[in-house]
């Protein structure tokens, strides 16, 4: 059987429904960031595929390498929040952290 | 693409690690299990894109995603503590609701992808993208070029920012900071201002 748009696409939907599950349930803030990612995979890997098999230029390819770099920065400011909370709550727990203020 | 054996069992090879990596990903106990399974679906996702004839997103991913997002993840998990504890570190919450969310969504997804009439375009050779990319970067796609540049700088600076001890310990005084007024509520916007009665306020 050819390989088709299809096949990517439920791949990427795979990736984010289990990227979904993971955000809504994990307690633990890295695990979280860690299903944000999941979800911008699956989001690049849509735009990578239409981009071949839709529109045969290479704009969402451009578009793809954009949303790495916005991944990128998003997990490093993220990560620093995750270290900053958990210098102040000796704890990652998305339900006990409520706020950042000291 | 043509229907080729060999090609189709390395697509299903790449996007069974993908999609195990995710699952394990979801449902592991030790969030470490989590971050490296995110390595196997980070990988499986690169080749993909090699398959997808995008060779420098594949390459892109690799650097950026395994080499930096993951291992910034792994920093993560290691700096806060307590991570040998699988239920303190990995714990999870109300998973029979995540769980219909998933196979809800995932069907959903699955049944739209393969529905749909997607207007197709004749897929080219694949040829090297490389010298493309860098005319889209430099020509049509300059600004964005140079406004996610300035959104990098501005990362670094916030996160440099945000994990940096505080440089001296604030004495005293810690419990008298004052709070804030909450924002107050706008006004809801009457629909029709002919026959709208005066809103009622909430006791």
């Amino acid at each position: 059987m050819m390989i088709g748009l299809a096949h990517y696409l439920v791949v990427s939907g795979a990736l984010l429904a289990l990227g979904l599950y993971t955000v809504a349930s994990r307690r633990n803030a890295v695990a979280i960031l860690m299903g944000v990612e999941l979800i911008l995979n699956a989001g690049i890997l849509n735009l990578v595929a239409f981009s071949r098999f839709v529109t045969g230029s290479l704009d969402g390819q451009v578009f793809a390498l954009f949303g790495i770099v916005l991944a990128a920065a998003e997990a490093v400011v993220a990560l620093a929040i995750v270290l900053q909370l958990y210098r102040a709550w000796r704890s990652v727990d998305a339900a006990e952290t409520r706020e950042m203020k000291e | 693409m043509t229907a080729s054996f060999p090609g189709t069992v390395v697509f299903y090879a790449l996007a069974a690690l993908a999609v195990a990596g995710a699952l394990w990903v979801a449902f592991a106990r030790n969030i470490v299990h989590s971050a490296f399974a995110l390595l196997a679906t980070f990988l499986g996702v690169a080749g993909l894109y090699v398959f997808l004839a995008a060779d420098v997103v594949a390459v892109v991913q690799v650097l950026v995603y395994v080499g930096g997002v993951l291992v910034l993840l792994l920093f993560a998990v290691m700096l806060t503590a307590r991570i040998a504890d699988a239920n303190v570190s990995n714990r999870s919450l109300g998973r029979f609701p995540a769980v219909i969310l998933l196979l809800v969504l995932g069907a959903l997804l699955a049944l739209a992808a393969i529905r749909s009439p997607w207007s197709r375009a004749p897929t080219a050779p694949a040829t090297p993208t490389a010298a493309g990319l860098g005319d889209a970067l430099l020509g049509p796609y300059v600004l964005p070029f140079e406004i996610v540049s300035v959104l990098l700088l501005a990362a670094l600076i916030g996160a440099v920012t945000l994990a940096r001890k505080p440089a001296r310990a604030r004495t005293g005084s810690a419990g008298a900071t004052t709070v804030p007024a909450p924002p107050t509520r706008p006004e809801p916007p009457t629909s029709d201002p002919q026959t709208a009665a005066p809103p009622e306020t909430a006791p």
